[in-house]
This record gives C-alpha cells, sequence and structure tokens, in this order.
C-alpha cells in the first residue's frame, strides 16, 4: 500500500518491509533484525575440555553441591540440587573428573559458586531406544518429577523452573499451554532453526507439558519472519485438533510473555498477576525439546541450542552447546572475534543481553545466545535533554510513560517513580532503543526498581 | 571498561554496559535537518513569489536565530548545540510568518526573542513550554502591529512585483466578506506572510517529514481536520456568511502551522489521547478567533494557548498500564 507511510512508522520505528496484519500487541517497536544465522543448521560444537558449572543458573535457590573435588562424574550425572520448591537441580554436562567447587563468574554479571569439571574425552550415546511415548499415557506427576530431576528451566533466558511452571496451584485450571517460537531479539536464531530442525520434538514437547497441567489447548507463536519454522511446525502438527500455529507480525518484544498471550490469545495478564491467573502457561520451545528429550531419553539439561552472531563475529553459527563451555571456547569455534578494537560480548541478544566482563563465563541454561558486537554500536556516553518526541510512549509496550519514568530515576524520585507505574516496567528497552536523544531510560527505570524495592523491604523490616 | 586482552581473541578491550546493546540510528540533529529540508519547498516559493526580499527576511532571521543559541549558551557555559538544527528551525519559521516587507530590525529582534527567550531563558531546547517561533510572532504583533498587517501582492505568472499592499485571503473574509478561490491559496497566489501563501509547498514537505516518521499523523490530520468540521458546520448554516472548510485549511497560516508548529515535539503532548485533545482543540480556537475574535488569524494564538496546556494534558491523559484497570483476562 503506498499510502501506508502516512499513518505507520515513527521516531526511531521504521517498519520496513513488514507485511502486516498478523496477530500483535499493541505499541511495541521494530528494530533491524540481523538474522544472520536463520539459514545455519545447528552443528555440534566440539567436547569442551573444561566446563564450569554455575550452582545456580535458574530463579530460585541456588544448589548445593553433591559432590566434592577430585569425584568421578558421568555426563548426565546430577551434581548440585537443593530441596526448595522453586529450584532446579544441576548436571555434569561431561564426563570427568570435579577439579574444584570455587566462586566462578557467572554470565548473569554476578559471581557465583560453580563446580568446574575436567573432562576425560568420553561421550554418552543419548540416542533414542525406541519410538517416543505416547505423552497422553503419562501421568501429571510423573511428568513433572521427570523434568525436575533433568534440572530444566525456561531456555528463553529467564530460567524459571519448568517444573514449577506446570504445578499451577490448587483450583487453578491451565486451559492453553503456549509455545513461544517469536525470537524478537535481533540476532538470535537458536528457536528459529530448533522449530526448522526439530519441529516434532517441539510438537511431542508441547503435547507433553498439556498433559501435565491438564490443558485441553496448545498454541505456539512464530513471527511471521519465520516462514520455514511455520511450515515446519504446521507439518508436525498435522491434522491435530488440539494444537494450532499461530502468526504473530514480526515485532520486539512479541515474545515477552504478556505480550505473547494479549498478541496470541487476546487475554491480558492483570498488573503484578501471572499468566496462570490468565488459565495460561508460556513455555519456550527449546524448552519443548528439553522436555521430549528428559522424558524420552532420560537426558537432563546439559547441553542447549546457542546462537553465535553480532557484527564481531567472523562465521555467525547455530551451536549445541554443553552447558558449561566457557564463552571464549565456543566463539573459538566461530572464527573468534573480529578486527581489533572494543567489542560487547552479550549472554543474549542485543536488547536485553547482559555485557561480559571476561570470555571466561560459562554458557548456562539460559543461554539462547552470544551476540558480539563491535563498540562503534555502543552508547555514546552524551545524551542530550529530552524533546518529548512521545517515541517511548508509543514504543512502550506496557503502555508506560518512560521519558518520565527515567527522568525520576535519574533523579531518584521513587513515590513520583511508583504512582506512575514505574514498577510495571518488564525492562525490555524499547524505550532506550527509539530514543533520539539517546537518552538511557530503561537504565534510569531500573535503578528506580531496584531502589523502589530495597524502601519497601526496608520498610517491611521497619514494621515488623 | 576493563582491560582484557589476554583472552587472545584477537580483542581489546570488552566494554561492559546495561542493555539495550542496539539502539536505533535516529537522533535529534537528524530530525531537526529534515525538518529544515521539508522547510525547503515552502521556502523556495515564499522567494518565487515575493522576491529577493523574501529571501534576505529568511536569512536574517536564520542568522539572528542561530547567534542567539549560541551566545546564550557561551554565557551559560553550556554545550553549544547550534548545528542541532533546533535554532535554524525557529529562525525559519519565525521567516516564513512574516509579512514580505517587514522590517529588518524587526525581524532581527523577533529573532533574539523567540529562541533567546522563548527557548534559552526555559533551558534550551525540550524544556521551552511554548512554540519560540510563534512567540517570536506574538511578539512582533504586539511591538510591530502595523507592519505586521500589512502585506503585499505577490509575483503572479502574468505580472511582477508591484508592492501595493493588499489585504490577505483572511482579512478579505473578516472584512469584506470575499473569499478566494480555493485553487489560488492552494497554489499560493494570494498575498500573506512568506510561507502562510503556499499550501502545496507546504504540503510536499509535510509529506516528506511524514515519510521520514518524524511527524505524528494525528497532529496535522487531527488539526486541519478539527478546523474543517468546526468551519464546516458554520459553512452548511450560511455559505454565503462563513468560507468553506476548504478556504479555512487552505488560507492563512494554518497549513504550514499544521504540519511545522502544531508537530513541535517539544510543545506537543506526548499521549495519543493528548495529542488528539490538543489539535482538536487547537482547531477550534483557531476558527474561533477567525471568525469572532478581533483578528483575521487565529492559527498563532490557538497553538500557543494550547501549548500552556501540555504539561496538564500529558498528566491527565496518561495511558492505562498493560493490564490495568478492567481485567480482560480468560480465567
Amino acid at each position: 500500500m503506498p499510502w501506508r507511510f502516512l499513518f505507520v512508522g515513527g521516531i526511531g520505528n521504521h517498519k520496513k518491509g513488514i507485511s502486516m496484519g498478523h496477530k500483535t500487541f499493541a505499541k511495541g517497536i521494530h528494530p533491524e533484525y540481523h538474522k544472520d544465522a536463520a539459514s545455519s543448521r545447528i552443528e555440534k560444537a566440539a567436547l569442551p575440555k573444561t566446563v564450569i558449572i554455575p550452582l545456580s543458573q535458574h530463579a530460585g535457590a541456588p544448589c548445593a553441591p553433591l559432590v566434592k573435588k577430585g569425584d568421578v562424574v558421568v555426563e548426565g550425572q546430577k551434581i548440585g540440587d537443593a530441596s526448595a520448591f522453586v529450584s532446579s537441580p544441576v548436571h555434569a554436562s561431561i564426563s570427568g573428573k570435579v577439579k574444584d567447587i570455587e566462586l566462578a563468574e557467572h554470565p548473569a554479571g554476578v559471581r557465583g559458586m560453580a563446580i568446574i569439571i575436567e573432562g576425560d574425552g568420553v561421550v554418552k550415546d543419548w540416542t533414542a531406544k525406541g519410538a517416543p511415548v505416547d505423552p497422553s499415557t503419562l501421568a501429571p506427576e510423573a511428568i513433572r518429577e521427570v523434568i525436575r530431576e533433568a534440572g530444566i528451566v525456561g531456555m528463553g533466558g529467564a530460567g524459571f523452573p519448568t517444573s514449577v511452571k506446570l504445578a499451577p496451584p490448587k483450583g487453578r485450571a491451565i486451559d492453553t499451554v503456549l509455545l513461544n517460537g517469536c525470537e524478537c531479539e535481533p540476532y538470535l536464531t537458536a528457536d528459529h532453526r530448533i522449530m526448522v530442525e526439530q519441529a516434532e520434538k517441539v510438537v511431542w514437547g508441547l503435547r507433553c507439558i498439556m498433559k501435565a497441567v491438564g490443558a485441553g489447548a496448545g498454541l505456539i507463536g512464530i513471527e511471521e519472519n519465520k516462514p520455514d519454522a511455520i511450515e515446519a511446525i504446521k507439518k508436525a502438527v498435522g491434522s491435530a485438533m488440539n494444537i494450532k500455529t499461530v502468526i504473530l507480525e514480526a515485532k520486539y518484544p512479541q515474545g515477552a510473555e504478556k505480550m505473547l498471550i494479549k498478541a496470541a490469545l487476546n487475554r491480558k495478564v492483570p498488573v503484578g498477576k501471572l499468566p496462570l491467573d490468565v488459565g495460561v502457561v508460556v513455555n519456550n520451545v527449546g524448552t519443548a525439546v528439553a522436555v521430549f528429550e528428559a522424558v524420552n531419553l532420560g537426558k537432563p539439561l546439559i547441553e542447549r541450542v546457542v546462537t553465535i552472531s553480532g557484527e564481531a563475529v567472523r562465521e555467525p553459527k547455530n551451536l549445541m552447546v554443553r552447558v558449561g563451555a566457557t564463552f571464549e571456547d565456543v566463539l573459538a569455534q566461530c572464527g573468534s572475534i573480529k578486527g581489533n578494537g572494543d567489542v560487547r560480548v552479550l549472554n543474549g541478544g542485543p536488547m536485553m543481553g547482559i555485557a561480559q566482563s571476561t570470555l571466561t563465563v560459562p554458557v548456562i541454561k539460559g543461554t539462547s545466545g552470544i551476540t558480539a558486537l563491535p563498540v562503534k554500536d555502543a552508547r555514546p556516553l552524551k545524551y542530550s535533554p529530552c524533546i518529548k518526541c512521545a517515541a517511548c510512549v508509543e514504543g512502550c509496550p506496557m503502555s508506560l510513560m518512560p521519558y518520565r519514568l527515567g527522568e525520576y530515576g535519574r533523579a531518584m524520585r521513587v513515590d513520583d517513580f511508583n504512582s506512575w507505574a514505574g514498577m510495571s516496567c518488564i525492562e525490555c528497552g524499547c524505550c532506550s532503543y527509539v530514543c533520539p536523544a539517546k537518552r538511557p531510560l530503561v537504565q534510569w527505570i531500573r535503578i528506580a526498581k531496584l531502589k523502589g524495592r530495597q524502601q519497601a523491604a526496608k520498610a517491611a523490616a521497619a514494621s515488623k | 571498561m576493563q582491560t582484557d586482552s589476554a583472552q587472545g581473541l584477537g580483542t581489546d578491550r570488552l566494554i561492559v554496559a546495561s542493555s539495550p546493546h542496539l539502539l536505533t540510528t535516529d537522533n535529534i540533529p537528524r530530525i531537526m535537518h529534515s525538518v529544515i529540508t521539508a522547510l525547503i519547498p515552502a521556502m523556495a516559493v515564499s522567494v518565487y513569489f515575493f522576491g529577493l526580499r523574501a529571501l534576505l527576511l529568511l536569512v536574517v532571521c536564520l542568522g539572528a536565530s542561530l547567534l542567539t543559541e549560541w551566545g546564550f549558551q557561551r554565557i551559560r557555559s553550556k554545550p553549544i548545540t547550534v548545528y542541532d538544527g533546533s535554532a535554524a528551525i525557529t529562525g525559519i519559521l519565525l521567516g516564513l510568518t512574516l509579512p514580505p516587507g517587514f522590517s529588518i530590525f524587526g525581524a532581527i529582534l523577533g529573532s533574539v526573542f523567540a529562541v533567546g527567550i522563548g527557548k534559552q531563558l526555559f533551558g534550551g531546547l525540550g524544556f521551552n513550554i511554548f512554540n519560540p517561533a510563534l512567540l517570536g510572532r506574538a511578539f512582533l504583533m504586539a511591538t510591530y502591529p502595523v507592519m505586521m498587517t500589512t502585506w503585499e501582492t505577490p509575483r503572479t505568472f502574468t505580472k511582477a512585483v508591484d508592492a501595493v499592499s493588499a489585504a490577505t485571503p483572511l482579512a478579505l473574509m473578516k472584512f469584506e466578506h470575499k473569499f478566494a478561490p480555493a485553487m489560488d491559496l492552494f497554489v499560493g497566489n494570494v498575498s500573506g506572510s512568506l510561507g502562510e501563501t503556499s499550501a502545496i509547498a507546504i504540503i510536499i514537505g509535510g509529506l516528506y517529514l511524514r515519510y521520514k516518521g518524524y511527524v505524528n499523523w494525528k497532529l496535522p490530520l487531527g488539526y486541519l481536520g478539527s478546523m474543517a468540521v468546526f468551519s464546516g458546520i458554520f459553512w452548511l448554516i450560511d455559505p454565503v456568511k462563513y468560507p468553506s472548510p476548504l478556504f479555512h485549511i487552505l488560507a492563512g497560516g494554518a497549513m504550514l502551522a499544521a504540519w511545522f508548529m502544531v508537530t513541535d515535539m517539544v510543545t506537543s503532548p506526548v499521549t495519543a489521547l493528548g495529542q488528539w485533545i490538543f489539535v482538536i482543540s487547537a482547531g477550534i480556537i483557531a476558527v474561533v478567533i477567525r471568525l469572532w475574535g478581533g483578528l483575521p488569524e487565529g492559527v498563532m494564538y490557538s497553538i500557543l494557548l494550547m501549548n500552556a496546556l501540555v504539561p496538564l494534558i500529558n498528566k491527565y491523559t496518561r495511558p492505562t498500564v498493560f493490564g490495568a484497570g478492567r481485567n480482560q483476562g480468560g480465567a
């Protein structure tokens, strides 16, 4: 439509080459996608010589080690666990000897206890013994137990233990399981390749999760810019009546849980509530594959698909990487980093990924990608005053007013921040992305949220 | 930042910063320079119709605005942002709202007032409440009331500029109940301020800005639409006494204001609802002043009045937070 330009797009939000008319949520942005690795098949990464397995790779209580220095471990052996409900065990991703249990750098930007394993080169065979079982014959309790024991957590990045997600509190009925195949982060293509190459496993995983929560309907949400994934998934679903593929507009943050539920099901998760409050459970497509492997092969979550991409990477790839392999090790298999200059190496994609201060951090269960960007792309330190262009207001998927919240965050005005609903921010980064004044809005908002939580905790402690 | 050359990956340093790590290439200078580009057709047409005198006025306003910006920032020891283009826009817009025969000294005074008082005294770009160019024009209306309302006939395709004073279409409408033909207004074959005359030149510039994504479509559409609908009601009641809606949106400063003044980001609301309230109210005020006020043209005051309300509009039209209010959930 030649006249479309009259009504769509705005500052920092150009909708070039995007076909519209697919389901989506209100607002959001259209960054450049840079899906450079979209057509590269998933390759198996070389077996790492040493792995660093952090004891906390999930939301919830960290694990306590079940092994000690000098112990011999085999691939897939549980080496850390916790008794807390919201937690997830960790497993040895390679066979070998426990070299040490020590504080190590964690890709979340912190330090935490980790088990270091020195490999002996022995590889375990996880190939299937027979045809996959029929998920409808399994008991929900048994599925959850297998998922917990396999250490499966949300593989989209947040790392929430899947077994907890699949155990809704009493009296809450889940009617729909929604698989997240949006992959709206620029550069990342891991989920895309999983859907293309392992569509059968994705759909099987979905059926299994539906059985675990007793949901009658399953949906797989995929953005329009992955036509081969849509085709593969549709083929794998076949004539099943209870599973549908939903094509969504390519828009960021389409894969944010609340946005995805709104787009695919037209349900809004109320402020401060969870998807299960609207009868939905959302899981990543990669998590569904992990469920397939745990139930059918008895394989715990010890490796995952990681997209290695970004302008500073010579050969963008999708690699099947062992949990615990270092970024350095993985990047070396992609022709290492290009050029001599400053780079940002991110755990995840550019919109929400965490910049690393060292490359000796391990790939963890939630590492969907390693993105390396030359620093010419980095935020300039200089920002100018807000010109009230409204790009952030038009982009905020939570319908907040980021220019104002950012200002309150910068000035540490927590009360004002709270009264303008700042705590509802999902930190997707749309506001910072579109800002023509280059103001670090979401960064200021993060500070205010932290400050707000600290004050609330203080107030709670004082009232006791 | 950390020096990390020991990692052998052919890189010098790993830079640590908080996400997002990808930013749009749009920035303030790029937006402002696009606005200047979009004003080129209007400037060219004004020079065509009113000759070199128009060019001189534009150049003087532009230069005085830039110098004022530079001077204020120099005195206040603030970063010099003359190159970001915002002061240039103020200068050009002010120039376009002046009659072709306007005093050069007056134009300098107006520019100094627009940028100095209208913008820099508030704290510079982003902090001003009123549209600086319109504030400069309002100042000149008060200081040069006669000169601000003395107009020349434009040079047309057939006759050269003869510098006789002539009434503008709006003055003719107000005082003599004569309505200029829409085609003349559209092309610019009428007397008026430099940038008031040719609607087509302004629309071309406006569409270019819309193509670049730097104009919110609600603002020009809402403003012109509101003027058209409100004036249309009276036209339907009495087409002899009241001019047509087409006349209203093509005559005077309506078109220039709709594309370049109402759309000023700093002085317009940020919420969708607020933007509608802003433009619809401004459109109604402009028509009210034109039809019943003491002045033939009401566009300037309509926008300045609504500018003053923008902070309040922003505060009370805050969008409903996702998931707040009525529970739309299924379960």
